[in-house]
Parts: C-alpha cells; structure tokens; sequence
C-alpha cells in the first residue's frame, strides 16, 4: 500500500456486514505496519462509526449502502465512511456520563466516545449528499 | 458475518455464560436474549467467562449496561472472568473495572457468590 492509492468497498447498511468490515480494515491497517493492538484499536473505531450510520444515520434500512475507503496520508492511515442518512452533528455531542448510564440501565450510546479514544483524528465532513465520519491514526 | 457462541453452564444456583468468538452490534442481541432469559427465570448469580471471546465493540458492552443495576436490584450480580488484554482494555477505556466485579478466574467469581 503506498501513498496514491486508496481501497474501497460498499456495504448493504446491515450489522451482519461488520466482520466483513473489520476484516477488510485490518489488513490493510496490518500492511501499513500496525501492531496488533493498534489495528484492534482502528477494527474497533471503524466497527463504532458503521454501527452508529447503521442505527442512526439509516434506522437498520439494509437497501441503503456504505462506502468505506481507506487510505494513506505520509505517515496517518485513515479510514471515511460515508452515508447518504440523517448527519450527525458533532456540535450536538456531549460526553457521556458512563457511570450514570449504567445506574440508569442505558444500553451503549458511547461508540463515539470510544472512537475518540482509539484514534488520533475524527473529522467530520458533509459532501454534497454525503456525509462523512474520517478517522485517522498515526502510524 | 461475525461468529458468536454462547453456553449455559449451572455450578450450584450460579450461572455460567462462556461467550465465544465475536461480540459486536449484530451478535449482541443473542447475549441479550440468554441474560434477559436467565433475570425472568429468577438466576441473579451470573458469571460471564469471556476466555473464547476475540472481540467486543460498545454493543456487546451495551447489554451488560443495560441489565447489571437490574440484576444487582435483585440481590445478584453479573461478575466477569477469563478476559483476554484487548478485551480488559476496551473495558477500561469505557471504566468497566470500577463500575463492574472483573476477576481473573471463573472459579474466583463463583466463590465470592458462594461465599456472600
């Protein structure tokens, strides 16, 4: 994998194509030069945002497709996805307040927070239909 | 598609889940279904052994959110053994080892409840 070239792949929008996603993103986080724990880290992140456009961006509608590429910046791997759902806005986000969640019995709404942790850069970007989540990570 | 085995073992009134292989948004639903069924048939000691599973997102996580004050309201607890490092450190980044009982070995999880 050099600097020119990027991977793409388009999914139907279904949880049951996640390990295929991660599988995809691992090999090529590996190719880069990613120890194992640091391409666990960049499986785990892609796998949040896909389930967050999966339930949020298109409510579990599996006729709407994903486009997932992945690429190289100089030293930064990065990964975009892309949808064509309801954006996110990350002006909205607050963090969540784990411990309070679990007292109250709500089940996940930390994915982001987790992304967070696990890369080094989120952007998100709105191309013309497209809205788009970027996670880059330094090799 | 993700693989995702679940077993239901019995030692005393305690039960054990080992969970296997891939836990994420899609396989998530069938822990739900075997904890949901074990709270409605009145088993609040719960033991999870995670030492055949590979991967966890904040899905799998999730259902362990939505039913540890549930099962604790109860008198019962939901511990967790067995876990290998890339698991334990998802865990911890969302605070797991302070909100949850982590202990390394199943036999450990099952004293405590036996010893309470």
């Amino acid at each position: 994998m050099d600097n020119s070239t990027t991977y793409q792949i388009e999914i139907p929008a279904s949880t049951s194509n996640l390990a295929d996603v991660r599988k995809f993103v691992g090999v090529h986080a590996t190719g880069f030069g990613f120890k194992e724990n640091e391409v666990e880290e960049i499986k785990l992140a892609v796998d949040e945002a896909l389930t967050n456009v999966i339930k949020h961006a298109y409510k579990f509608d599996d006729s709407k497709t994903i486009y997932i590429s992945v690429g190289l910046q100089g030293r930064e791997f990065w990964v975009a996805i892309q949808d064509t759902g309801a954006p996110f806005e990350p002006q909205n986000y607050t963090e969540p307040n784990i411990p309070e969640r679990v007292k109250k019995g709500l089940k996940g709404g930390v994915g982001v927070y987790l992304i967070k942790r696990l890369v080094d850069k989120v952007e998100y970007n709105k191309k013309s239909q497209h809205n788009e989540i970027k996670l880059i990570k330094k090799l | 598609m993700s693989g995702f085995e679940i077993k239901l073992r019995n030692d005393s009134d305690v039960h054990v889940l080992e969970i296997k292989g891939e836990l994420d948004a899609h396989t998530a639903p069938t822990l739900e279904d075997e904890i949901t069924a074990l709270i409605d048939q009145g088993n609040h000691q719960i033991v999870v052994n995670f030492a055949g599973l590979n991967y966890i997102s904040s899905a799998g996580l999730g259902v362990f959110m939505a039913y540890i004050e549930v099962v604790r309201d109860l008198g019962g607890d939901i511990k967790f053994s067995n876990m290998q490092p890339n698991i334990y450190n998802v865990c911890d980044l969302l605070g797991f080892p302070t909100l949850y009982d982590i202990v390394d070995e199943e036999l450990e999880a099952i004293q405590k409840f036996n010893n309470q």
